[in-house]
């Protein structure tokens, strides 16, 4: 149905196909809201969010509903790009590597599959994280049902929640800030789906060998 | 309405002053329960249902006086019967009444997110604001007596008040007005103090109750409603009342320490990639093979 990465006819390369971008931005959206709400939650002196979007008492209402919503989104990222998320032997060098990467120094950064062992590390934080802040948030969405002889279920929640959404952050941080200002094409790549040829053998070299191999088999 | 009153001492989820702290002079107040004079006839209970309007609820029925296993959402005055045996083998139908201790320093206005939900009075009531309620339930996990209860109608959380309403006109609450056989008494909280002791001091030197005592948790400061026990060593015996009763640890954890580490994070992180993009700025891949700009954004 959505094809896979491949090279374009123009000369760029496909990186995410139409419904790898959909999914991210559905993850992308419920999490700003989660993130939003959550904090007005977190500290009275954000407690103004949740009256900027509609007052507390609907963000309370919508924040598990925007959470399902989440968790489903990384359930489906969780379907496409898992095996593209494994562990490899060659990561242990990348992150040793990584003061390189941070200095811009990509050159001498080691070769990269679709994934960087940094994306990898974002997506395995998400998905565990996230599904963390699933358990703990259905505790949290409905503590009137939780009897009082498992209360030690309510004060996990209450500490497990905020401990995995504070991680959350640290990652989404870091995510937006490489994807919107340091990586240059990265953005266009999750909005349009396409990267240059450059960018492609610059960042994911690995990745990008393998695609011209596949289209020179495909010939 | 509650954040105006000079009668505010603390307040739930509130970014900044409290307009009464250190304002007001005036007693705290204190509800007595003597335990050992209590005759369990539940006329406190009717008297809360019918002061503060409260929808009817279903009792049941487990072979003993108890109407129902817990206070409920509407229901905030409940006496719980335990038919104790002690160590001689003797048995003592011990009663108390159980509701919202009020306690000094509450573990529901502590976890509370809403700002004003939860309003501490100059007086030491704890009273909830339905009106600013919203519906998390994190009190209910930030008390340590099972009080809070949330209404699936109203979809807020309700409790006791202490009459708050009476109070502050000089009445007593309800549930002491209609007690008949004088267990309950209310006052300042040195007198009500002063009070509990003489009772306690009574009961072990001429009722032989050797450790007949007061029960004023101080792991939550003390509490404004406050117990004489026939066996203040065991309160659980009482329906289940904390024998050191805190404000959940995992609670304190992500009010104290985990808010100051996690804002700190968060603002060292945006701080941190800040001055990265100052630093180093972005990654540019220069040329495409084909003489196009490597990033068309």
């Amino acid at each position: 149905m959505t094809p896979e990465p491949h090279l374009l006819p123009n000369g760029r390369v496909l990186r995410y196909s139409y419904r790898e971008r959909l999914v991210h931005w559905l993850a992308g959206f419920s999490y700003v809201y989660l993130l939003l709400t959550g904090l007005a939650f977190w500290s009275p002196w954000l407690f103004w969010i949740a009256v900027v979007l509609g007052g507390a008492t609907v963000s309370r209402e919508l924040h598990p509903w925007a959470g399902l919503v989440f968790v489903a989104a990384v359930l489906m990222m969780y379907r496409m790009w898992a095996s593209g998320m494994k562990e490899s032997p060659a990561d242990a060098a990348w992150w040793k590597a990584v003061r390189h990467y941070i200095r811009n120094e990509d050159e001498q950064m080691p070769s990269a599959d679709r994934f960087n062992p940094g994306q990898k590390l974002l997506f395995w934080g998400f998905l565990w994280n996230g599904l963390l802040l699933l358990l703990s948030g259905v505790i949290l969405w409905f503590p009137q049902y939780i009897p009082w002889s498992l209360r030690f279920l309510r004060y996990l929640a209450v500490i497990v929640h905020p401990v995995c959404a504070l991680l959350t952050i640290g990652l989404f941080i870091i995510h937006v800030y490489m994807g919107a200002a340091i990586e240059r094409g990265a953005f266009g790549s999750v909005i349009r789906g396409d990267v240059s040829r450059a960018w492609a053998d610059r960042h994911h070299h690995t990745w990008y060998r393998q695609l011209l191999r596949d289209s020179e088999a495909r010939k | 309405m509650s954040q105006a009153t000079l009668g505010i001492r603390a307040i739930s989820g509130h970014a900044g002053s409290v307009p009464g702290a250190g304002v007001e002079r005036g007693l705290e107040v204190c509800k007595l329960i003597d335990t050992t004079t209590c005759i369990g006839c539940k006329a406190c209970e009717v008297a809360c249902l019918e002061w503060n309007g409260l929808t009817f609820s279903e009792t049941t029925f487990d072979n003993s006086y108890q109407t129902m296993p817990e206070t409920s959402w509407n229901y905030w005055n409940l006496i719980k019967f335990n038919e104790h045996e002690r160590e001689d083998g003797s048995m003592a139908l011990l009663m108390r009444k159980d509701q919202c201790m009020h306690c000094e320093e509450p573990g529901c206005l502590a976890a509370c997110p809403a700002d004003g939900a939860i309003v501490q009075y100059v007086n030491g009531i704890v009273d909830f604001q339905q009106d600013h309620c919203i519906g998390c339930g994190y009190c209910i996990t930030g008390c340590p007596f099972n009080i809070p209860k949330f209404s699936p109608t109203a979809r807020k959380v309700f409790k006791c008040t202490l009459c708050n309403d009476r109070v502050t006109q000089g009445l007593e609450p309800a549930c002491i007005k209609s007690c008949p056989t004088g267990c309950l008494h209310f006052g300042s909280k040195t007198d009500m103090k002063d009070l509990a002791d003489k009772r306690a001091a009574q009961l072990r030197e001429h009722s032989g109750f050797a450790n007949a005592g007061v029960y004023d948790p101080p792991g939550v400061g003390g509490t404004h409603v406050i117990y004489v026990l026939h066996d203040s060593t065991n309160p659980e015996a009482y329906g289940g009342l904390p024998k050191n009763p805190t404000i959940p640890l995992t609670v304190q954890l992500w009010k104290t320490p985990l808010k100051w580490l996690g804002n700190l994070a968060i603002i060292g992180g945006l701080i941190g990639v800040f001055a990265h993009y100052l630093r180093f700025g972005p990654k540019i891949v220069e040329e495409d093979e084909n003489g196009k700009q490597g990033a068309r954004q």
